[in-house]
């Protein structure tokens, strides 16, 4: 079953510099109880995908195609009003950066309860009883005296559990998640990880989970897809991915993994940079960078493939009827 | 030997009130020791706060340190203690042969000079080239050299992408022939794709000119990919130093332990971060804990390690810790 089913999405700006293409016919779907991870490099459009399914970029200015069914509804062109009973409700969202995801001059508690009570018909003192326990849950000690500090007096660790506190407390079917490890410490980042499984069976929730970081993608997703350059190359479930990776630029991300053994020695590297969004290269967007490209990828754009196993890749090298092309 | 540092420690005060009275002092560096040889990596690693970039800028002479100080010998082998200050006469030989590469390369070149400008200044500054046309040379191989091509020499540093820009200043703080380059997070802002390329270009550089690097990162991984020797450091301590492979394969503090666990292990079949267990976080610098640094959050404290701070001890030639379950 699925709770999130995105069909040919698109988002585009435009800007002095053309028309960028941030995402560009995008279609995924989230299953029940699940982790699904967009992994790709910066600019490869994973944030502005979840930003638009959560209705933070409205069109206009943005144009948005395509369609976001969430339960049966459609998300896209949705009101705002009809939106804020979704937003934070039923499908939850937690930001890269803790630190500034918090307004500095209001205590803690009062931003959470503000949070949960948009969603609630708690009264004041339930809610807040409600929060303290959340924090209690996520393992933030002392959490009742914490509950009337301002952020400033925590750690980049401690908001980040907040925040997922904070998420969790709505009860959201939907969870999605961007980069929220990413500004961690290491030993942190492993305390984040285990906290969002142990929740995520708790509370079933499924979870969109955005990250650069293949290896957190190891550790936590049940399923991948890989982003580059606006586009969807490959899906895979996360041990396919590891074992058989077939789209170039997985293989490459993968190979570009600091090993043991090599220690010392050149380290396998995709050649060039991401293009820049107005700019994006004729047919297949990865050509420039590609060891395999052909004729083909430089002319057509090559669609996601099913190659059994729930494995689908977007790469001409195992299109069917290619050559005939 | 090129450089030894002795005792290293930098404490940054807090001032507060209308007269900016001394509050206290935030702990960034305790009395760390540590030596680099000729083409020798040396890598620094540790979570944030743990002091690193502290020593870094300690060891280029960013920071003075509060205490503690330099050896430096010359190519000459003529040997220069560095206290406090730098001495005037040292100031242009020292900063010459000391040349870093920072963490953002968004912050870290001149919006406002072109590539060109940014790689003649140091030329300038030291006098290297008295004829404009061998300077101008000079800056294009530079370019070239680090993988860039010389037309770029006229653009500015906007026009570029993360990793290009991180080619830039690599050209920056090779262009004096430098015998030493502190390398803080050089690679952290990068895209992994570009990461590979950045770390294969400094290792080639350092090989061809023989160059020492300060390799300073968070990343485990990276650090032990590059240097020949590993120091981990935590509140501003060393915990553990060593030969980079003895230091990963045979891991004494229960401190590296935990940190070598909770590095993702890119194996989804062998998923391992449920086997961490490490509580709380770092405690704050400005109030260290007493005794060892790490007692707070080490699965294997003991009443001891709560009230004297252990020293550095061998647990092989080339291997040493600090830590109370080693004495």
């Amino acid at each position: 079953m699925s709770i999130i089913d995105v069909k040919n999405l698109s988002t585009h700006f435009r800007t002095d510099d053309g028309i960028v293409k941030a995402v560009d016919g995008v279609s995924f779907e989230l299953r029940e109880n699940e982790i699904l991870a967009l992994v790709g490099e910066s600019g490869c459009g994973k944030s502005v995908t979840v930003k638009t399914v959560m209705g933070l970029l409205k069109s206009p200015p943005a144009i948005i195609n395509g369609s976001i069914n969430y339960k049966g509804k459609e998300l896209v062109g949705m009101s705002n009003k009809e939106y804020y009973k979704i937003r934070g409700g039923e499908i939850g969202m937690i930001f890269q950066e803790p630190m500034s995801a918090f307004d500095p001059l209001y205590r803690v508690g009062e931003q959470a309860s503000e949070a949960v009570a948009m969603h609630s018909t708690l009264s004041k003192e339930a809610i807040k009883e409600k929060v303290i326990s959340m924090f209690e849950k996520v393992g933030i000690p002392e959490a009742a005296n914490r509950y009337a500090e301002y952020p400033h007096q925590m750690s980049g660790g401690m908001l980040q559990r907040m925040l997922i506190a904070i998420t969790l407390a709505c009860d959201p079917n939907v969870l999605i998640a961007d980069e929220p490890t990413t500004a961690l410490d290491v030993t942190i980042q492993a305390q984040v990880l285990n906290l969002m499984r142990e929740l995520q069976k708790e509370f079933n929730t499924s979870i969109i989970f955005i990250t650069h970081d293949l290896g957190v993608v190891a550790e936590l997703a049940d399923r991948i897809h890989v982003m580059y350059a606006g586009k969807i190359v490959e899906k895979a479930n996360v041990v396919e991915l590891f074992d058989n990776p077939k789209h170039p630029y997985t293989k490459g991300l993968l190979n570009s993994r600091l090993k043991r053994e090599l220690k010392g020695q050149e380290l396998p590297y995709i050649e060039g940079t991401v293009p820049r969004a107005f700019e994006f290269p004729k047919g297949c967007r990865f050509n420039p960078r590609c060891p395999h490209a052909m004729d083909i990828c430089r002319e057509k754009d090559p669609e996601l493939t099913d190659l059994g196993k729930e494995h689908d890749c977007a790469c001409w090298l195992y299109a069917t009827g290619a050559d005939s092309e | 030997m090129i450089i030894k540092g002795n005792g290293l420690q930098k404490y940054f005060p807090i001032k507060k009130g209308v007269f900016l009275q001394i509050a206290g002092y935030v702990k960034a560096l305790e009395a760390v020791d540590f030596e680099l040889s000729e083409n020798e990596t040396l890598g620094i690693v540790g979570e944030s706060g743990c002091g690193k970039t502290t020593l870094g800028r300690c060891v280029t002479h960013i920071y003075e340190p509060t205490s503690g100080n330099l050896e430096y010998w010359d190519p000459d082998g003529q040997k220069y203690v560095i206290e406090k200050k730098i001495p005037k006469h040292m100031k242009k030989k020292y900063r010459k042969d000391m040349q870093m590469i920072f963490q953002d390369p968004f912050s870290s070149l001149d919006p406002r000079m072109t590539i060109g400008d940014i790689l003649r200044e140091p030329l300038d500054v030291h006098e290297m080239y008295s004829n404009p046309k061998e300077r101008d040379e000079y800056i294009e191989y530079l370019l070239s050299r680090v993988g860039l091509y010389p037309e770029y020499a006229a653009r500015y540093p906007h026009e570029f992408s993360g990793g290009q820009r991180q080619r830039i200043s690599i050209a920056r703080a090779i262009a004096l022939k430098p015998r030493m380059v502190v390398c803080d997070e050089p690679t952290s802002a990068l895209d992994v794709s570009v990461q590979s390329q950045i770390v294969n270009l400094l290792q080639e550089l350092k090989d061809e000119a023989n160059m020492a690097y300060f390799f300073i990162s968070h990343d485990l991984d990276l650090v032990h990919h590059v240097s020949d020797r590993i120091m981990v450091m935590y509140l501003g301590s060393v915990m553990e130093e060593g030969n980079a492979t003895e230091v990963f394969d045979e891991t004494a503090h229960p401190y590296t332990q935990v940190l070598m666990k909770s590095i993702p292990h890119w194996d989804p079949k062998h998923r391992k971060l449920g086997t961490v267990h490490l509580e709380g976080e770092p405690p704050s610098p400005i109030n260290p804990p007493k005794g060892c640094p790490f007692n707070t959050r080490c699965p294997k404290v003991m009443d001891k390690c709560k009230k004297e701070k252990p020293a550095l001890v061998n647990v092989s030639d080339q291997h040493r810790v600090a830590c109370w379950l080693y004495e």
